[in-house]
């Protein structure tokens, strides 16, 4: 019995030290409670952020949404003014934004992996692209003012849809090279060497191989870029989006990117600005709907990229 | 051990491998004397001389001189333990090196006569006229069809003329009858053997007159791998096929003429891979002239 | 059937002169792309420093150092602008880095991979939302409905709600290199020191930040740098209008580097053409670029170093 005492005795102790304690690791759970708190913090004042918008846009979005979304600012009563121009100002440079700046990302992806990888124009260029993907984006405006509107004017006409849409372009460029130069790194050598192998030139490995199977990633990249034109209003500012008047009237389509044009996020800065509770609601209000409309856009991107992520 | 055991065991895995060895003479084997010697090859037309190959990644020197010449319509084994540049030196045959950053190939590699690294040759069209099977089955994520029919478009081929193309192909590569019927799904569905065989038949679709294959079975289990082994029997009829392997058993039965290479690390690590020794294959296994051969071939087999 | 291959030429070994054209074409477009993304940078340059260029040849220097912004009337205090941009930038810092941090942490150590599957997307929502709404949030919430509770001589326009919503607006992009960076941290470091009797909370806190703290400066260097840089939120919640007097209260409105130009190109009409306070302008653009260059030319070169040490 006493031979047996010792190690029972020890098996037991041991049995006891290892077993939770309630209450033992208090700092250790408030350290756990701390983070999740922060987490909720960082994550959650998106869900306050949208309840505080609807419930000051209410009057809004309740009582006349469509006369809202379907007619143009007014300077005059905040009743009057809607989005519409806005909305339509803003799918305009989106559009000059897409078509300038993912033909010029995409080929400047490729030529940094494809062509380049580790030479050192390479190396100037994704030191270049870092670097303007860290410039605020009011610098952009700058830059779409004196040059796109101004030197090019005769390609632009001024401070127009066109300019302003170049302006975002070279915004988001390095959103669009990097993640392209991501999805172009993820497409296997196999691949690559699969075609080089039957004899098909670099263009023809490029284009009927490569690109195809980069394309899904490289067009999240793209959304995600224009989610983030969408939504931005400084550079605007300074290429001439602030009066939130369109040419609009006779004009057709086409004449409307060469006048006056405005962007939603530049209407809600305009509808800030003005005094009293009902510009307010107006504010918060278009708020909603460019939420809804950049929140779809990008859930649209993330859904993408994780329907399309395990191809290899 | 029966050859029918001996035809599944699928051993892709050689040993890490060095060779000790004494710095040795340049090893220059002339194919006909060693035909000679053999004494059972008829004497049959050259398609490739290599001479003096060195091939460099960077500074650093990854395989050195190495002259050999490779026989039509026979079927040349490269086996040698990991890293001595088998597989290197294959991918000379069709300039695959070029797309290897850094890599440098030096000597000359004269096909049909026309040296291959010289300024005025496209690689491209090297690489058409010797295909190339890889390791792992790499088809691209297409449907059968196209997959076959990838090369001979850029070859430009008519449009009319694809179907007989593909299935022709298709057929050499003894995989017709399984996939007629689903032609236009995706490469995808098939097994990894079958994918290889569709891999060979990419390859010879653009009519090359030589197909080098780097370990095309380590991927397979042993009845795929016996399969393709068929296969390559029935191709040298028509191609001259150079297959790099870890297999010996494999390089034995397939293969007409064997080279061994090894490798030596200096006194800074660096390996750099050599030929050994160029024999008709049964008297590379039977009777190995160098002792670093019969090390290797001893090892394995007893 | 192999083709023919006796008396086979160099010439035979020659691609078809179209392909070869087609893919020199190629290369070179890709080549002229990625020259354009240079260019892009050179004119940003050569546009802020020409225009600055102007303003400092033409400016009197005493009116550098003045009672405030007032750019139309020939006063250009840049201490005003400077000390408001800093304080806002700062008191974002204030917000985004604990909850940025302790997000991160909380995912890259302690979140179970469901509950990451969905917080990673959440974040990358988070940091598309616009920065107007953000603007508008600041004076329609944060102050009446918040600040306004607890300090009642704040001002309807002030720097501390322009400051939490800017942080509010950087905490996506800080917890997300952090993140990176604490995943960078080797497993083995963890194990060893879980294998140590360590509890979880000392492992983290003893050694996975200790090795993470670089990255994690970098995280709140390039913060910094975002939220100095951030135009529209300023503009609406504190320096609205295009003259500020120098204050150092946080419950005063007051002008930014970047809201100061926002309010210069609105009335672009007005100033336009060669006047000074159109060229001050370019005289704040060049400094933030400046500014915002170096901060986050610091922060890659700590990101890369840290990739390049496990």
């Amino acid at each position: 019995m006493s031979v047996l005492t010792t190690p029972a005795g020890i098996a037991t102790g041991a049995a006891d030290a290892l077993r939770r304690r309630p209450g033992a690791d208090v700092a250790g759970s408030a350290f756990k409670w701390l983070l999740i708190g922060a987490t909720v913090f960082a994550t959650g004042f998106l869900a306050v952020l949208l309840a505080v918008m609807i419930v000051d846009g209410w009057d809004v979005l309740s009582g006349n949404l469509w006369y809202f979304l379907t007619h143009g600012f007014s300077q005059r009563s905040a009743g009057e003014a809607g989005v519409w121009q806005g909305i339509l100002g803003s799918l305009q440079v989106a559009l000059v934004t897409g078509l300038f700046a993912v033909p010029t990302g995409v080929a400047t992806a490729i030529y940094l992996v494809e062509y380049a990888q580790g030479s050192r124009f390479a190396r100037i260029v994704e030191l270049n692209i870092r670097n303007l993907a860290g410039v605020p984006s009011i610098v952009y405006g700058l830059l779409g003012l004196a040059v796109f509107a101004q030197t090019l004017n005769g390609f632009t006409g001024g401070t127009t849809a066109i300019a302003g849409g170049m302006t975002l372009a070279a915004m988001v460029l390095p959103i669009v090279v990097i993640t392209s130069v991501e999805a172009l790194k993820a497409v296997p050598d196999s691949l690559r060497e699969a075609a080089y192998g039957v004899g098909a030139t670099k263009w023809e490995v490029l284009s009927r191989q490569v690109l195809p199977a980069a394309l899904s990633t490289i067009l999240t990249g793209t959304v995600l870029a224009l989610a983030r034109a969408l939504g931005e209003a400084a550079p605007l500012i300074l290429v001439g989006a602030a009066t939130g008047f369109m040419a609009f009237g006779d004009a057709n389509v086409f004449e409307t990117f060469t006048g006056p044009y405005t962007a939603l996020p530049v209407l809600i800065f305009n509808f800030a600005r003005q005094p009293g509770a009902d510009w307010g609601a107006n504010a918060a209000a278009a708020s909603v709907i460019i939420l809804v409309l950049v929140l779809a856009v990008n859930g649209l991107a993330i859904y993408l990229r994780n329907r399309f992520e395990k191809q290899w | 051990m029966n050859p029918e055991k001996a035809l599944m065991t699928d051993e892709s895995d050689a040993p890490e491998m060095l060779v000790p060895s004494e710095p040795h003479p340049q090893t220059r084997i002339d194919v006909s004397a060693v035909a000679a010697m053999a004494g059972q090859r008829a004497a049959t037309e050259t398609v490739f001389e290599c001479g003096d190959i060195n091939v460099y990644y960077g500074d650093f020197l990854a395989l050195r001189d190495v002259t050999l010449d490779i026989a039509a319509h026979e079927v040349t084994a490269f086996i040698g333990p990991s890293g001595c540049g088998k597989t290197t030196f294959l991918r000379c045959f069709n300039r695959m090196n070029d797309l290897i950053e850094g890599a440098r190939v030096d000597g000359a590699i004269h096909y049909h006569g026309v040296n291959l690294y010289q300024d005025e040759v496209d690689p491209v069209e090297v690489r058409r006229r010797v295909g190339m099977v890889f390791q792992k089955p790499n088809p691209f994520p297409k449907s059968i069809y196209d997959n076959i029919a990838y090369g001979p478009r850029l070859a430009g081929v008519k449009r009319s003329a694809l179907d007989d193309v593909v299935e022709g192909s298709l057929t050499r590569a003894a995989l017709w009858d399984e996939v007629k019927d689903r032609l236009k799904t995706s490469a995808y569905g098939l097994s990894g053997g079958q994918q290889q065989r569709l891999c060979i038949a990419r390859a010879i679709a653009v009519q090359p007159d030589v197909v080098l294959m780097d370990e095309p079975c380590s991927a397979l289990d042993p009845i795929a791998t016996g399969r393709i082994e068929e296969l390559i029997a029935e191709l040298k009829t028509e191609y001259t096929i150079i297959i790099v392997t870890h297999n010996m058993q494999q390089a034995a039965r397939i293969s007409d003429m064997t080279a061994f290479f090894s490798v030596q690390a200096n006194e800074r690590g660096h390996r750099t891979g050599e030929l050994v020794e160029y024999a008709p294959t049964s008297l590379i296994f039977t009777n190995p002239d160098d002792p670093r051969t019969e090390a290797y071939i001893t090892g394995r087999v007893g | 059937m192999p083709q023919d291959t006796s008396d086979l030429s160099v010439a035979d070994l020659r691609t078809s002169a179209r392909r070869r054209a087609w893919s020199a074409g190629a290369r070179w477009a890709f080549a002229l792309a990625a020259l354009a993304t240079v260019l892009v940078s050179a004119l940003i340059i050569w546009t802020v420093a020409s225009g600055a260029w102007t303003f400092i040849s033409q400016v009197a220097w005493g009116s550098l150092t003045e009672i405030g912004w007032f750019p139309r009337r020939g006063l250009f205090d840049l201490s005003t602008l400077l000390v408001n941009s800093v304080q806002i930038a700062v008191i974002a810092m204030l917000v985004a880095v604990p909850s940025g941090f302790g997000a991160a942490i909380y995912l890259s150590e302690y979140a179970h991979p469901g509950v990451r599957k969905v917080m990673k997307p959440t974040l990358e929502l988070l940091a598309s939302v616009p920065s107007v709404v953000l603007g508008v949030f600041a004076i329609s919430f944060i102050t009446p409905s918040i600040l306004s509770n607890f300090f009642s001589e704040i001002n309807f326009f002030n720097k501390l709600a322009a400051g939490i919503a800017v942080g509010l607006l950087v905490i996506p992009l800080i917890a997300s290199i952090a993140e990176d960076a604490l995943r960078a941290v080797p497993v083995a470091l963890r194990e060893a020191s879980s294998g140590l009797g360590a509890r979880k909370v000392t492992t983290s806190v003893r050694v996975v930040l200790p090795a993470a703290m670089s990255g994690l400066m970098a995280a709140v260097i390039v913060g910094f740098s975002r939220a100095i840089g951030e135009t529209m939120v300023v503009t609406i919640a504190s320096g609205g209008g295009d003259t500020s007097l120098f204050n150092l209260s946080l419950f005063e409105s007051g002008g930014t580097l970047t809201s100061a130009m926002a309010a210069l190109g609105l009335g672009t009409d007005q100033v336009a053409g060669s006047t000074l306070a159109f060229q001050s302008l370019y005289f704040l653009g060049a400094l933030l670029f400046a500014i915002t260059l170096v901060l986050n030319m610091a922060g890659d070169v700590i990101v890369r170093r840290l990739q390049n040490r496990y």
